[in-house]
């Protein structure tokens, strides 16, 4: 390998940044089928993270509350605003819209079950409202999205919060898919479509177009329910500044904001890597937005797309936001993805951590299918345990840092409780670089 | 009958008084004075009443209806009857864009014309328009009848999935995967019924029908455009 037959030493060989091995195999499988690759999940691109941000901790200045004995809250009101029934949490991490058909009943129950336990909501999505999930979901947000699949009067009523979807982050502008191996007979008499098709789910809602039209939807929403139930209004992290103004003038109880890690059920690869901003970049432009309408805090803003831990709760509410909600980590915690099943992602070429086919239905986990036979190696009960000792965790884990910041509540904790690690995360967090006063963009000194 | 006048009540209070009706009311026939283009009248009821709307209406009038009929003697604004479950929908003049959207059941009659987008994306519902309707109209319609008496405007059916869309004239142009199809005998039947619930005197034999040619319900490259 040193030299060449004539003694002369080789170079080493040279992988390309540019075609690189994965972009390669990419260009191979895009030759060999001639249509886009199709995955599940949200952008596996690295960006400026909440790990780019560090919590100051207390100091001379600061004094920190006793880590075990003294108060720090964590409930969270949403929707006070016009509803008449808002929904009260216990925690501020709620479980993000997945929909009955890229999951499992069983996987929903289990979402149900481990939302219910630790106080907080969960959401249905594309497909419509099951018995599974109302039955073990203490609060339950309904979404009603462009393709309002099983949408129907009886159910908007039974839910706790109704959830208008505009956008996603792991898609903005784009529409749902559902591949046919997963249009089981129940996927498909609720969609009221054929079996085994290929379904598309409108990226645009059919009746209206608009802010202004919007804020007509809302009133007739309001006016089926009573004026009883909170309307939140999804929106990809596209342009959140304007997104949230507009939902917020349209009427809007509460903003749910995705970034572009956020996870999808089927999506083109294209369309998750390449379009839509990274959750860091998108709160402050909608926290200002709620600011400069004054309405910050009574317009609750929900932040979505890869938190994980108890730190990134932290953080995204340290930024403004009055809760979060999680999708990805919420199936990890059911066992998406686990290595217990390493050897059966090995056969789907893959391997646990990098399973992201969902839309196949061939999960392993039994979790993101409707096959009776996967489906029967997830347990809803255990399941449910699963998710609410993670959501636990996620709580302590937050208190945790909101005492170190002396705060009693985790709304207490403020963008000055923050630094960054880089210049990119500094001026999307617009918090000080870490060890300056100062980030990109910033006009004065304090 | 009841009288329930909008230019001295609120909208609130009209729906709510609607809601309040169950199967066993003893109101079953309500008359809305000056609507005045207000949007959501009488929009999710749930019970078998009767509610004339003397006037036009605006968005959403009679959305998601479930058991009632409501008549709309007027045109109508955006979206009337979207999501509609079951009962009636009847409107004297013309309805604006969205007529009948996603409807899962029942039957939305219009007698003037119906904007684009009429029934888009409608999952059960029948609709029958006794003028003419707009582009886009039955967009990826999933199931129900959709019966225009006049003619049809740009890219009728587009990615629709089983509806069946009966024209009686002109149909500017289909929309991606909508064909021409056979009618058979089943459709004639279908077709007779719908005008005769619709009060329409057309004849079922003067009719075409389009629905999905289902090129389109599994992906494949060369649908890709």
């Amino acid at each position: 390998m040193s030299n060449d037959d004539s003694g002369i030493p080789r170079t080493t060989p040279r992988q390309s940044a540019t075609f690189s091995q994965d972009v390669n195999s990419e260009i191979r499988r895009a030759a060999a089928t001639g249509i886009y690759d199709i995955r599940g999940g949200g952008a596996k691109r690295k960006l400026p993270t909440f790990d780019d941000l560090l919590f100051l901790g207390a100091s001379i200045s600061r004094y920190p509350l006793e880590g075990y004995r003294e108060k720090c809250d964590t409930n969270v009101t949403i929707g006070g605003l016009n509803a008449s029934n808002p929904i009260h949490l216990d925690i501020p991490i709620t479980i993000a819209g997945m929909s009955f058909g890229a999951l499992s009943g069983p996987a929903k129950e289990a979402l149900g079950r481990g939302a219910s336990e630790a106080g907080t909501s969960t959401t249905t999505g594309d497909g419509g409202m099951t018995h599974e999930e109302r039955g073990h979901s203490s609060k339950l947000v309904y979404q009603y999205l462009p393709s309002r699949y099983g949408m129907n009067p009886n159910d908007l009523r039974k839910a706790d919060a109704i959830e208008i979807v505009v956008g996603q982050g792991a898609k903005p502008g784009g529409g749902g898919m559902l591949l046919g191996q997963k249009i089981s007979d129940r996927v498909a008499d609720m969609r009221n479509l054929p079996k085994g098709i290929d379904q598309r789910s409108a990226c645009r809602h059919p009746d209206w177009t608009g802010p202004d039209d919007l804020e007509i939807k809302i009133l007739e929403l309001r006016e089926i329910t009573g004026w009883k139930v909170p309307i939140y209004v999804k929106v990809a992290g596209a342009r959140p500044y304007y997104d949230v103004t507009l939902a917020v003038k349209a009427g809007a109880d509460a903003i749910v904001l995705d970034g572009m890690q956020g996870g999808t059920a089927a999506t083109q690869d294209v369309f998750i890597e390449h379009v839509g901003q990274p959750t860091l970049a998108i709160i402050r432009p909608a926290v200002k937005a709620l600011q400069d309408l004054g309405m910050h805090r009574k317009v609750q803003l929900i932040l979505s797309g890869g938190i994980r831990t108890g730190a990134d709760v932290a953080k995204a509410m340290a930024l403004g936001a009055d809760a979060v909600a999680i999708g990805s980590a919420a199936l990890i915690a059911l066992g998406d993805n686990d290595p217990k099943w390493e050897a059966e992602y090995n056969k789907l070429g893959t391997t646990a951590g990098a399973y992201d086919d969902w839309h196949e239905g061939k999960d392993p986990a039994g979790i993101t299918t409707q096959d009776p036979e996967l489906m029967k190696r997830f347990d809803p009960l255990e399941g449910g345990r699963r998710l609410r000792n993670y959501l636990k965790v996620m709580t302590l884990e937050a208190q945790t840092i909101a005492r170190a910041c002396g705060k009693n509540h985790l709304h207490n904790l403020e963008p000055e409780d923050l630094v960054a690690l880089t210049m990119e995360a500094a001026a999307m967090a617009q918090v000080p670089l870490a060890g300056t006063d100062w980030w990109p963009g910033k006009t004065s000194s304090f | 009958m009841q009288t329930y006048d909008l230019s001295t009540g609120s909208l609130r209070e009209l729906n709510a008084t609607l809601h309040a009706q169950n199967e066993t009311t003893n109101q079953t026939a309500w008359e809305i004075m000056n609507p005045r283009g207000a949007h959501a009248i009488a929009c999710g009821l749930d019970s078998p009443i009767e509610v004339t709307v003397c006037g036009s209406t605006g968005y959403y009038s009679a959305g998601m209806n479930q058991q009632a009929t409501v008549n709309i003697k007027g045109s109508a604004g955006p979206g009337v009857a979207e999501n509609m479950m079951s009962g009636k929908v009847i409107i004297d003049g013309d309805a604006s864009q969205y007529a009948g959207a996603t409807g899962h059941g029942g039957l939305l009659v219009v007698k003037g014309n119906a904007s684009s987008r009429c029934g888009i994306s409608m999952k059960g519902i029948n609709i029958v328009v006794h003028g003419n309707i707009g582009h886009m109209s039955a967009f990826m319609a999933q199931s129900g009848n959709m019966v225009v008496c006049g003619d049809a405007g740009e890219a009728l059916g587009d990615s629709c999935y089983e509806a069946r869309l009966f024209v009686r004239g002109s149909v500017k142009s289909l929309g991606a995967d909508c064909e021409e199809k056979e009618m058979r005998p089943e459709h004639l039947e279908i077709l007779q019924t719908l005008l005769t619930e619709g009060e329409c005197d057309a004849k079922p034999e003067e009719f075409k029908r389009y629905g999905s040619a289902r090129t389109l319900y599994n992906f494949n490259i060369d649908n890709a455009y």
